[in-house]
């Protein structure tokens, strides 16, 4: 099965959804694809029949101009210039496009402890995404940890869903945090920062900045976890720890468009286009900055894609504000190099393949890991693992190649009907 | 927090439960303490980032094999199996 657009987003965060509406309004016929069965991305993810009034309003716009939305879907491959394979249950379509809108997004960054397969640990944002998906956390201990802005946001939440908060770690000192914060005090993620540490230290939860979780244990289940606070290791008991250490972004596909890459995101010009021409990248793509950042982006990306691009010209300040403010995030909150030291000989660090610390200690690369070990190589195709290896061993993973996610043997055999 | 006319009935390794609306086949196999698989050493594992990346939720979703759980919706009558 073939298909055609004017513009391909892919991704219904903030962004892509921007993106898809500035484009659609200019008349342009626009796909939309997402891998999750409802719009608003991670960031707007609502709880059973709720929606958020904001994805509500970016839906409205997107549904008075000629678009395809297309949800539970992936971009699996390239198979042709300006062709996406993609893929929904089980079946794919090829969809042959001007212009292509990337609005991946990101994912958490996941660093290996002793213990950290236990039931009862989860993502920080992990939890939270189950919890709005009806999880009972009622009356539970959760202990919030790892580092990044939206911690204290997770905790608050998690709270309000009835868990007993028992702490918040924060891996980066109070110092630096303090230097930071008044920094961006003014901004959205300032603000949020700031009315979640209010609500939590009004209800006499502590709030511990340089300290990390140094291991799990529990029987069947979690039952308390370490943490090193300092010069001091506390005991903390509790059912649920929630746990990631900021973002990473979701760059594979832009990897497999052959976008160019620096500093582990994609460039992108004034106009938001990647080294590849009518490649759009917006959001955590390009640095993790946030809702604000992705809607700008959003928003360029959707004018330029639409020929509109002088239109664009009065947001670049603003753009350019919230670009400074990503690279901020990741200075205040970059790892503490101790973090190398938690993982054991057994820590399992590849959880697809179950391949140990011990075993990725002994390799070179990221590539010689793969060969010895199968590290990175199970169905997560490495996205939780190789972050993880970067910041443990330096390993740098090579550009991947399609299918970016496991995808039926039908849509891996078939050559493209789309002449393009 | 949720109406009993609203919960749908599912099936999670055979044994029949109820959900309520809109709660996803992870949250199902979490809420009944269930493993969503078992590794390949033999650990239960449960569902970890809930947004589809990492695999863990993966289970037998309606006969198709290795479905991330946390993308999916229960629906009525929906038979989950997990390893």
């Amino acid at each position: 099965m073939t298909g055609s657009a004017d513009v391909i987003v892919v991704g219904a965060g903030p962004g892509g959804l921007e993106a898809a509406a500035t484009a659609a309004e200019a008349g342009m016929r626009v796909c939309v694809i997402d891998d999750n069965s409802s719009a608003g991305g991670q960031i707007w993810r609502s709880g059973p029949g709720e929606r958020n009034p904001k994805t509500e309003r970016l839906l409205r716009r997107l549904e008075a101009g000629r678009v395809e939305m297309r949800f539970l879907s992936r971009a699996v491959a390239t198979p042709a210039e300006q062709v996406l394979r993609i893929e929904t249950g089980g079946r794919f379509t090829d969809i042959e496009y001007s212009s292509l809108v990337l609005a991946t997004g990101g994912r958490e960054r996941f660093l290996p402890f002793p213990g950290w397969t236990l039931r009862g640990i989860y993502g920080a944002g992990g939890l939270e995404a189950f919890v709005k998906s009806g999880f009972d956390i009622h009356r539970k201990r959760a202990v919030v940890a790892g580092t990044g802005p939206l911690l204290l946001a997770i905790a608050a939440h998690l709270r309000e869903a009835g868990a007993r908060i028992v702490s918040v770690v924060e891996q980066v000192p109070a110092q630096r945090l303090a230097r930071f914060s008044l920094g961006l005090l003014r901004g959205h993620v300032g603000k949020l920062m700031e009315g979640a540490a209010y609500g939590l230290s009004i209800a006499g939860i502590p709030y511990r900045t340089g300290s990390w979780v140094t291991s799990a244990s529990g029987g069947e289940q979690l039952e308390k976890v370490m943490i090193r606070s300092g010069s001091r290791i506390l005991e903390v008991p509790c059912d649920l720890l929630a746990v990631g250490y900021h973002l990473v972004p979701n760059i594979e596909l832009a990897q497999l468009l052959h976008c160019e890459l620096e500093g582990g995101y994609v460039s992108v010009d004034a106009l938001q286009q990647s080294s590849v021409r009518g490649v759009y990248c917006v959001g955590e793509l390009t640095g993790i900055g946030g809702v604000d950042k992705a809607e700008i982006e959003g928003r360029i990306a959707g004018l330029a894609a639409s020929g509109q691009s002088d239109g664009a010209k009065p947001l670049f300040m603003e753009r350019d504000r919230h670009a400074r403010f990503a690279h901020d995030l990741d200075a205040a909150f970059a790892l503490r190099d101790e973090l190398r030291n938690v993982p054991t000989a057994s820590t399992i660090v590849c959880r697809c393949e179950d391949v140990s610390y011990g075993a990725l200690v002994q390799c070179r690369s990221w590539r010689e890991a793969k060969l010895h070990t199968r590290c990175g190589m199970g169905p997560c195709q490495g996205r939780i693992c190789a972050p993880a290896t970067k910041f443990l061993f330096g390993w740098t993973s090579p550009a991947p190649r399609p299918p970016l996610f496991p995808a039926e043997v039908e849509t891996l055999a078939h050559t493209t009907d789309v002449t393009a | 927090m949720y109406q009993s006319s609203d919960a749908i009935p599912i099936f999670l390794n055979g044994r029949p439960m109820k959900v309520a609306v809109g709660t996803t086949a992870a949250v199902a196999i979490l809420q009944a303490g269930d493993k969503s698989r078992t590794s390949l050493s033999g650990e239960p594992r449960m569902p970890l980032c809930g947004m589809g990346i990492c695999y863990e939720c993966r289970a037998q979703v309606d006969g198709r094999m290795h479905q991330r759980t946390c993308q999916i919706v229960c629906s009525h009558g929906m038979e989950i199996v997990t390893g």
